[in-house]
């Protein structure tokens, strides 16, 4: 009797320890939320924007590289939280390294209501993302579009002849982002200038 | 088949329930087992029919029977199904019915815990189909056309079905944390007085090994739907990238669970087979101790090498190269897992009862997915395979031989123990040919299918696919129909069958085959010296 006694008290034991593990692995799963930010920034495992390429070590002074050819490809989307259209009038052209070019994007509000947005910049592969400069581009600002109003949204860009040779083609793509919070949404109109301003900078890193 | 049992029982017990409460409110690890087993034989037709339904659809190239968000609710459904549905319960089926009765204890730890740790399977079962069925109802939202990944953004856009399958997921987790808990806490404090952790028999110490990668990574998992949720419905953004999220931290949490899954599904079976070769081989089984470390080896490593799964996302050279190296390295335990299967068989006296048939497929079998793993782990190579139907392929090579036909093999050669009867052993050799050729002739082809560029989740696929998918359904058609010579083998053998022995086959050794075929409904009340 008292053998059996002795073993449930044991069993007990295991059992909440073995809780508690169950608890701490469901505490560490949100844990990785903050860790898994901290990792990618540390070790540049993972982010596109944490590059280490120190300005300095790119040309400032550009050279048009007129022997050599990289395809930009233009790509345009939009959050379905804004009721817009939005898209590329040039959907890929050939541009020499060291030039500068502009084109332009087409905006359209679906809405009677006005409406604010912000375009967030991307690129891909992501090894380009430095080497692409944004001289002028609508992303820098906020937009705000009345009902039915059409607007170009004009950018101006260069490539860097630093870009690295292997890259033959690279690809420009926006997500139009509604800036007012929608009803179940967080309030955005904080978080995504931040954002929007954190990749201008990057990628205008040769011109500063 | 108990009559004679319950009554000698009911002796001693006075309130031993009879009828439903018998099963409602069981504490009996055996009939707690017996639930767990008949309820992964269910969802493994409801499984099943989904991939029949998902192969004559793809039997030609164009769109047939199903709409593109159906056929994917399916591929979703399918996976969901099976792996949570099938295989894990059928595995703790297996781990309820033999573990008291392998190391000498009267029961379960925690039998109270036990029979929650079941009845919350099917009101999960319940959630899953709802998840698949909302959809067709007015107001039903989109169907789950995610995959059993979940990725969002998808996976944030999807209607409500969505919602019931975290909730079916989260009550799936909890059924399997607590079978977890209450088989570590058995294993390693009742254990019969002299059965040290390294003699006690195989197949415990993989469940034991199982039971901790459980507890370790389904938390993770059920934080990871958790946050969907409350991406879903409460305006966090932990993934939504609109809101500053990042899409890819879930695929991270969800393969921090979805890895190590890959070896609960298959440790159990390989325990399986560390019993059942050596029984059929006349031989102890070969390097136990390595066996052992093998395991804790494969199940470390498989903890850190999750991201091998998400190669494409854009990962630093220094990570994918940790990750390729990692998952190279498992190849060397699991390796050392097989060589030991093999040198058991060496110049073993060996008959090949269904059981061994199962085994000795497995061993081939599962070493044919481990080896295309091995492709498919190297980063270049993969960056060429992923999302393609040789990626199917592989793990269907994996888990249909590695998990499944260990459990068949499992339950054919301990059907006798539990229900006092052999099977009708021509009609099992018959089972195992159809199911394995059907196998084969299914999922090979799919290797040529993904190698020659078919994506994996798309309803529709070039004329070009049009004969290796033909001869694909055309398998998958023989392997399906091949479980009701199964299910019928099964029934046949409760309902009666030649007498079975205590010692249902000349080479079996351990406690469970000292006790009656089948064993009395409480056993080793006792406890067994051992010597």
């Amino acid at each position: 009797m008292n053998n059996a006694r002795s073993g449930e008290n044991k069993n007990r034991r295991t059992t909440l320890l073995l809780s508690g593990l169950v608890v701490g692995m469901f505490g560490f799963g949100f844990a990785l939320v903050p860790l898994y930010d901290l990792f990618c920034e540390v070790t540049g495992t993972q982010s596109l924007s944490q590059r280490k390429i120190n300005p300095a070590d790119l040309q400032v002074v550009k050279q048009v590289e007129s022997d050599r050819w990289v395809t930009v490809k233009f790509d345009a989307t939009v959050n379905p939280n804004l009721p817009w259209e939005f898209q590329a009038t040039t959907r890929s052209m050939r541009v020499h390294p060291g030039k500068t070019y502009e084109v332009n994007f087409v905006a359209r509000n679906r809405s009677g209501d006005a409406a604010t947005g912000q375009a967030i910049p991307s690129v891909a592969p992501w090894q380009a993302t430095p080497y692409f400069s944004k001289l002028e581009c609508f992303c820098f600002n906020k937009q705000t579009l009345a009902g039915n109003q059409q607007t170009d949204m004009p950018l101006r860009f260069m490539v860097s002849p630093d870009l690295p040779a292997d890259i033959q083609s690279l690809t420009l793509s926006y997500s139009f982002m509604r800036l007012k919070a929608s009803k179940n949404k967080t309030d955005l109109s904080e978080l995504l200038p931040q954002i929007a301003k954190q990749s201008a900078t990057e990628s205008t890193l040769p011109n500063r | 088949m108990t009559t004679t049992t319950l009554n000698h029982d009911e002796a001693h017990h006075h309130d031993m329930p009879t009828g439903w409460r018998r099963w409602l409110f069981s504490t009996n690890h055996k009939d707690i087992g017996t639930l767990y087993l008949l309820f992964a034989l269910t969802m493994l037709f409801l499984g099943g029919a989904s991939a029949m339904l998902i192969r004559l659809e793809l039997f030609q190239p164009g769109i047939q029977l199903l709409d593109p968000d159906l056929y994917n609710n399916l591929v979703t459904n399918h996976a969901l199904i099976m792996i949570f549905g099938a295989v894990m319960p059928a595995a703790a089926g297996l781990a309820n019915w033999m573990i008291p009765m392998m190391i000498g204890a009267p029961d379960m730890a925690l039998p109270r815990m036990n029979n929650l740790s079941f009845w919350i399977l099917p009101a999960a079962a319940t959630m899953l189909i709802l998840s698949f069925i909302v959809p067709f109802f007015p107001g039903g939202g989109t169907q789950i056309n995610t995959g059993w990944t979940l990725y969002p953004p998808l996976s944030v856009q999807v209607g409500m079905s969505m919602d019931f399958l975290i909730f079916a997921i989260h009550l799936l987790g909890i059924s399997s944390v607590l079978a977890s808990i209450n088989i570590i806490v058995t294993l390693l404090n009742m254990r019969a007085p002299g059965m040290t952790l390294m003699t006690m028999p195989m197949f415990c110490w993989t469940w034991l090994v199982t039971a901790f990668l459980l507890i370790l990574v389904v938390p993770v998992l059920a934080g990871g739907v958790t946050m969907l949720l409350f991406d879903r419905h409460f305006g966090t953004s932990f993934f939504d990238a609109a809101g500053g999220g990042d899409p890819v931290l879930f695929q991270h949490l969800f393969w921090f669970f979805g890895h190590p899954e890959v070896y609960i599904l298959l440790l159990p079976s390989i325990g399986v087979l560390s019993h059942v070769i050596p029984a059929f081989s006349r031989k102890p089984l070969f390097g136990y101790k390595s066996m052992v470390g093998a395991m804790l080896t494969v199940a470390t490593i498989g903890m850190v090498v999750w991201a091998h799964h998400q190669y494409t996302i854009g990962m630093s050279l220094g990570a994918v190269t940790y990750f390729m190296i990692g998952t190279i390295l498992i190849s060397i335990p699991v390796g050392l897992m097989i060589f030991n299967f093999i040198a058991t068989m060496w110049r073993g006296a060996m008959t090949f009862e269904t059981p061994m048939l199962f085994a000795v497929a497995i061993v081939l079998m599962f070493t044919f997915g481990g080896l295309s793993g091995v492709m498919l782990a190297v980063v270049p190579a993969d960056m060429q395979y992923h999302d393609s139907m040789f990626v199917v392929a592989h793990f269907h090579y994996v888990l249909m031989p590695g998990a499944v036909f260990g459990l068949f093999a499992g339950v054919f050669y301990w059907l006798p123990k539990w229900t006092g009867h052999m099977y009708d052993e021509t009609l099992g050799k018959i089972f195992f040919w159809t199911n394995v050729i059907g196998f084969n002739i299914t999922f090979f082809p799919q290797h040529f299918l993904g190698l020659a560029g078919m994506p994996r989740r798309i309803v529709d696929y070039n004329m070009m696919f049009t004969e290796f998918n033909v001869i694909s359904s055309i398998g998958a058609i023989i392997f399906g129909l091949s479980h009701l010579l199964l299910l019928y083998i099964v029934i046949k053998t409760i309902r009666g069958g030649k007498k079975a022995e205590s010692r249902a086959w000349e080479g079996a050794k351990g406690l469970e085959w000292e006790l009656d075929s089948p064993p009395a409904f409480h056993t080793w009340t006792v406890a067994p010296q051992i010597k």
